[in-house]
């Protein structure tokens, strides 16, 4: 059974119809990338399987059960934790209150007003874990805002690590890093594949990283779902390399959007 | 970082006893009142500053609470007895009263965002006014009413104690609050709402607690204001109330805590100063529009507050990228 799924999931905004009756199933434990030219509508289907918006029409479904009337706070706790396209951390905190935050979350560490946080020494452990295995555990002390881009998108994938959820939907993690940057965060994504306890899907526009990492790949385009499959039947896939890939060779090509 | 610590509590302990003996060194009678005065809206100002510094929320309305806690204990004490045991009572009642109202407006009121919210408390706030305007069999409408106080707060120094005991008080709570992991939710509410729901917290419910928490804290601040002057009216009702608790925070140092005790300090003087210096020179009859460049200078020049300035300071002597007080929000200095 698809662990999540969607059925005719469409959202409108005004006369545009940004996700069109999109139906698509991600099996326990599979790495699924969704790919797409600019403005094809992957963010907002990202926004719609996490609740943060309600589909005009359609259903999410979440181990069998539609999610269309739970909160986007709701589907966090049942399992399904997001990241975001732009670096979405608190910025006057620090690196690892950031982290501890989410883990406080998953911890349910939520309402105690009297003793100190810092007393909670199991969230301090599970934090700085966290931390070392996205190798920002020297900067810990750091105030968010003063890490770089690459660091800030590694802080994001700690906190959403540290709610440990079984899906993981990753929103371009590489998205405005320089090309150094990219090795370090693939590494992350890589080893949390190799863990082999969660299902992720992922937007991604860098191909070689795409065909790296993902077991199938789905294509939006216009907010339809052009294709779905394996990177093998994608590749191949004649309507996907004219709206999409623009004549994707050797494996080197990245999007032309 | 843990030396730090220890050098702040030190301090904290050292200014508490500086004003723990005061009143028996000093036979000063316009002091001890002064100090009162500034201990009360300290209370206040770090309720306020719960709400603004730590959660983000700009409220308007603050005053209710305040207002809330002066009339009930002034009709309490004014109705029952001028007793120790009612004067508590009537604490805890406006505690349970505050409490309640402050709940409901916040479910009604805080899942509006900032602008719309702040508006929504001014109108609530307005209402109470209103109410407590109207209600004259209660509260003797905007005339007001004098009460008899307990007879051991007679004496001022017993007040003055009494009054710096709950400032200390509610600054250990308000301090270890923010400290805990309910306090670290507030403050990324304040940073990131979108982004605490994101992580699975149920963002409304900690504005509410917040919400409630400052609201009962304004209450007692509004209790112990009523029996400095033996006389509650309208005016605890009024938006002055509100606007003294903002420029107090603002002023020394939003979301620092003890910024809202310097900040009252700062105002309380000011006001008396300013006020007395009217009696030798006319124009400071309009003190208020000095008060008024004051803030803009505060503003402009101290976004962070003194505390938040201070901070700045050492950060900078010591070389640390250390976390200051935030600088004041662009919506409140709109509004």
């Amino acid at each position: 059974m698809a662990l999540l799924e969607t059925k005719n999931l469409t959202i409108q905004f005004g006369g545009h119809t940004a996700v069109d009756h999109v139906s698509f199933s991600l099996p326990e434990k599979e790495f699924k990338s969704v790919i797409g030219p600019n403005g094809a509508g992957k963010t907002t289907f990202f926004n719609l399987l996490s609740g943060e918006l309600k589909p005009t029409e359609g259903e999410v479904y979440y181990k069998g059960k539609s999610l269309n009337k739970v909160s986007a706070v709701e589907r966090t706790r049942r399992g399904i934790g997001r990241s975001f396209q732009i670096t979405n951390v608190f910025p006057n905190l620090t690196v690892f209150e950031n982290v501890r935050l989410a883990v406080q979350s998953k911890e349910k560490v939520r309402y105690p007003f009297w003793k100190s946080t810092r007393s909670y020494h199991g969230l301090a452990e599970k934090t700085h874990e966290l931390l070392e295995q996205v190798l920002l555990d020297n900067k810990a002390h750091m105030i968010a805002a003063q890490l770089s881009h690459g660091e800030k998108r590694k802080l994001e994938i700690a906190m959403l690590l540290a709610l440990d959820t079984e899906v993981l939907l990753l929103d371009e993690p590489t998205a405005g890093m320089s090309l150094e940057e990219v090795p370090a965060i693939l590494n992350v994504i890589r080893s949390i594949k190799d863990q082999g306890d969660k299902t992720i899907l992922l937007i991604e526009h860098k191909m070689d990283m795409i065909l790296d990492l993902s077991d199938s790949i789905m294509v939006l385009f216009n907010g339809q779902l052009l294709a779905d499959g394996t990177p093998e039947d994608i590749m191949q896939n004649e309507t996907v390399q004219q709206a999409y890939l623009g004549g994707y060779e050797d494996g080197k090509s990245v999007r032309n959007a | 970082m843990s030396k730090v610590l220890s050098l702040n509590k030190s301090i904290y302990l050292i200014i508490a006893l500086a004003l723990l003996i005061f009143p028996f060194v000093s036979d000063s009678r316009t002091w001890t009142i002064l100090l009162t005065q500034i201990f009360i809206f300290a209370i206040l100002a770090m309720s306020y500053d719960l709400l603004l510094g730590y959660t983000g929320i700009v409220s308007f309305g603050h005053a209710m609470f305040f207002g809330i806690g002066a009339y009930t204990t002034g009709i309490m004490l004014d109705t029952f007895a001028p007793t120790l045991l009612y004067f508590v009572l009537s604490i805890a009642v406006g505690f349970i009263l505050a409490a309640v109202v402050s709940f409901f407006v916040g479910i009604l009121t805080l899942r509006l965002k900032s602008h719309y919210f702040a508006m929504l408390t001014l109108a609530l706030s307005g209402l109470f006014l209103v109410a407590a305007e109207k209600w004259r069999s209660l509260t003797y409408g905007n005339d007001g009413f004098t009460f008899r106080a307990p007879e051991i707060f007679q004496d001022r120094l017993v007040f003055y104690l009494l009054s710096l005991g709950c400032l200390i008080a509610v600054f250990i709570f308000l301090k270890r609050f923010v400290s805990s992991p309910m306090g670290h939710v507030l403050i990324s509410v304040r940073e990131n709402e979108n982004r605490t729901a994101s992580l699975g917290f149920n963002t409304l419910h900690y504005k509410v607690i917040a919400s409630v928490a400052a609201g009962v804290i304004a209450s007692l601040a509004g209790s112990l204001y009523a029996v400095s002057l033996r006389f509650v009216n309208t005016s605890v009702m009024t938006m002055d109330i509100t606007l003294d608790a903002l420029l107090m925070t603002i002023i020394g140092g939003v979301g620092t805590l003890v910024g809202p005790i310097l900040g009252a300090g700062v105002i309380e003087l000011a006001q008396h100063y300013l006020s007395g210096l009217a009696r030798d020179y006319p124009i400071f009859e309009r003190w208020i529009i000095l008060f008024g460049i004051l803030y803009i200078i505060a503003v402009i020049f101290f976004p962070r507050g003194i505390v938040g300035g201070i901070q700045r300071v050492f950060a900078k002597l010591s070389g640390k990228k250390v976390k200051a007080a935030r600088p004041i929000k662009k919506s409140v200095v709109k509004s």
